[in-house]
C-alpha cells in the first residue's frame, strides 16, 4: 500500500472524530487536538512509560512464540508421524479462544508480568505452530533431496531451506495474531497492575474521569498495534522479497 | 566410476525393487537409464546419490562406499529442485555457499578445496549457460528451460566428476528439451563427466547414452544393457541410424513391460 493513502486514510480518521466531537458536544468525546495536546505532552512522562510497559510485554511474547512454536512447528511439518500424534490436540485447542484463559493463568501465576507475557503468547504460539507447521510440510522433498545432494547436512539444511521456507509463516502469523496480541493485552493490563496501557486507559477513563488523557492512551494503544503491524509488514517485504515478486 | 554388487532395496510398502542387481559404469561413460514408470529408476539414482541407502549389497562410487551424498557426485532432478525463495544467482551459488559453510571436510565437501572466487565462478556459469539477465529473478519468474539451466548451472560449479539426472527435461517444451540434451552433451564433452540420465522417452535415452540400462519388471535381477554406440552426440539425433536405434528400444521396452 502506498504511503500517501495511509496518510490520507488517517487524515479522514481525524476528520471523522473532529466532526463527531462537534456533534456529541460532551466531554466524554473530546476533539482529537485536545486529545493530540494531552498525548504529546504525556507520551514522555507517564504514558510514555507505560506505552513501554505494553511494548516490552509484547514483544517478549513474540519472542518466546517464536522461539518455541518456529522448531515444534519445523518438527511436526517434517515428521508425519509425530504429527499424526499431536495435531488432534492441535485441533482442539488452536481454536480456544486464549482470552478466557486470562483468570485461570492470573490464579497460576499471580499479577506479575510473566502472567501477561503467558497469555499474549499462547495466542502466538498456536497461530505460528499452525502456520509453520502447513508450510513445513508443503517442503517438496525434491527440494530437501537436491540441497542434501549438495552437500548440506542437518545444519545447512536448517540454515538454507527450513529457516527461509518458514520466514514467510512466522511473519504472516505475527501480522495476523497482532490485533488479537494487542486487544488482549489491553484485558490482562485491568488486572492488578500498575503499568501499562490498559491500566493508563482505565485509570484515566473509569476512576480519574479524565476523558482527554484515557483518548490519549487509546491513541497509544492504537499506535502500539498499528506500529507493530507496520514493523512486521516491512519486515516481510525485506526479508520474504520473492513473495512480492511478480 | 559407479560399482553395484548385489544390491536390494525394497519400497516401504515391502515391494521389492532390486534383488541382487550388480551394474558397472566406467569413468566418462554417458548411461541412460530407461524404463516404464514405476520401475524403480528414480529409485537406483537416488541409491547412487547416497539419499537412499540399500536394504543388502553395496555401492561405490569412485571407490568410496555410499552412505550418504558423496560431494563429487551431482543430482539434478525434473522440478522442484531450486530454492523458490532465492534468486537464479543465489541458486547457482547455492552448493558453493554450503561448501564454504562446513568448509573442506571431506565429509560435505571435497577435502583439501576451500572455495574460493564463488562470486567468480557463480558468474561464469551463469554466463556460460545464458542466465545472466535473468540472475536477479526468483524460479517462479523464469520459464522451465531456464530453471533447469540453474539448476544445471549449480551443480556442475561444483565440478562433479559424475553427473546423476532424473528426468530431467521431462515438463519442458520439445524445442527447449531438444535445446537443454544437446547443451548437456556438449558440457559433458568438455568437462569429460560420467552421466547417468534417467528417462521414460525412448528418443531421449537413445540420444544421451552410449550404453543404456533398461529397467522393467519388479524386482529388477540382472542388469539388462542395450549398447548405443551413437549415442551422446548431438548430431545423432539426424542421423538414420537414431530411428533405428529408437525402434529397437520401444521393441525392449515393449518386452518388459
Amino acid at each position: 500500500m502506498k504511503r500517501s493513502s495511509v496518510l490520507l486514510a488517517a487524515v479522514a480518521l481525524l476528520i471523522v472524530w473532529q466532526i463527531a466531537a462537534w456533534m456529541v458536544n460532551r466531554a466524554i468525546l473530546p476533539p482529537p487536538l485536545e486529545v493530540l495536546t494531552v498525548f504529546a505532552a504525556e507520551i514522555f512522562g507517564e504514558l510514555g512509560l507505560d506505552f513501554l510497559a505494553s511494548l516490552g510485554r509484547v514483544v517478549a511474547s513474540m519472542a518466546l512464540a517464536v522461539v518455541t512454536a518456529v522448531p515444534a512447528g519445523l518438527a511436526l511439518g517434517q515428521m508425519p508421524s509425530l504429527n499424526r500424534i499431536f495435531s488432534p490436540l492441535v485441533y482442539i485447542l488452536y481454536p480456544i479462544p486464549k482470552v478466557v484463559l486470562v483468570p485461570v493463568i492470573l490464579l497460576f501465576l499471580g499479577i506479575s508480568d510473566v502472567a501477561k507475557v503467558v497469555i499474549i503468547f499462547l495466542i502466538l504460539f498456536f497461530q505460528i505452530l499452525v502456520l509453520v507447521r502447513d508450510q513445513a510440510a508443503a517442503l517438496r522433498p525434491e527440494l530437501v533431496a537436491s540441497v542434501h545432494s549438495l552437500g548440506a547436512g542437518r545444519r545447512a539444511l536448517f540454515r538454507f531451506v527450513y529457516y527461509p521456507a518458514s520466514l514467510p509463516a512466522i511473519l504472516t502469523a505475527l501480522r495476523q495474531s497482532i490485533g488479537t496480541a494487542v486487544a488482549v493485552l489491553y484485558v490482562a493490563e485491568l488486572f492488578a497492575t500498575q503499568h501499562g496501557l490498559g491500566y493508563y486507559i482505565y485509570l484515566h477513563g473509569s476512576t480519574l474521569f479524565d476523558y482527554p488523557r484515557m483518548y490519549a492512551g487509546v491513541v497509544a494503544m492504537s499506535l502500539l498495534g498499528l506500529g507493530l503491524y507496520f514493523g512486521v509488514d516491512g519486515l516481510q517485504r525485506r526479508l520474504c522479497p520473492w513473495q512480492f515478486a511478480s | 566410476m559407479i560399482e553395484i554388487d548385489g544390491l536390494a532395496f525394497h519400497y516401504p510398502d515391502g515391494t521389492a525393487v532390486f534383488e541382487g542387481f550388480s551394474w558397472r559404469v566406467a569413468p566418462g561413460e554417458a548411461w541412460a537409464v530407461l524404463g516404464p514408470s514405476g520401475c524403480g529408476k528414480t529409485t537406483l539414482l537416488y541409491l547412487i546419490a547416497g539419499l537412499r541407502l540399500p536394504l543388502q549389497g553395496e555401492i561405490r562410487v569412485g571407490g568410496d562406499r555410499i552412505l550418504r551424498p558423496r560431494p563429487q557426485t551431482g543430482l539434478i532432478l525434473q522440478e522442484y529442485g531450486l530454492l523458490p525463495w532465492a534468486t537464479v544467482r543465489e541458486n547457482v551459488a547455492l552448493g558453493l555457499r554450503i561448501r564454504g559453510f562446513y568448509g573442506p571436510d571431506g565429509k560435505h565437501a571435497p577435502a583439501g578445496e576451500a572455495v574460493t572466487a564463488r562470486r567468480e565462478i557463480t558468474q561464469a556459469w551463469l554466463d556460460r549457460l545464458g542466465l545472466s539477465h535473468v540472475a536477479g529473478s526468483f524460479p517462479g519468474q523464469i520459464s522451465g528451460g531456464q530453471r533447469q539451466r540453474t539448476a544445471i548451472a549449480r551443480t556442475l560449479s561444483l565440478k562433479p566428476d559424475l553427473l546423476l539426472m532424473d528426468e530431467p527435461f521431462a515438463s519442458l517444451d520439445a524445442p527447449t528439451r531438444e535445446d537443454l540434451q544437446n547443451l548437456t552433451l556438449q558440457l559433458r564433452a568438455e568437462t569429460g563427466l560420467t552421466t547417468v540420465v534417467v528417462t521414460h522417452m525412448i528418443e531421449e535415452a537413445a540420444l544421451l547414452g552410449t550404453q543404456i540400462l533398461l529397467l522393467g519388471r519388479l524386482p529388477n535381477r540382472a542388469a539388462c544393457i542395450i549398447p548405443n554406440p551413437g549415442g551422446a552426440d548431438p548430431g545423432f539425433r539426424s542421423s538414420p541410424r537414431y530411428a533405428k536405434a529408437c525402434a529397437r528400444l520401444r521393441q525392449e521396452l515393449e518386452a518388459v513391460r
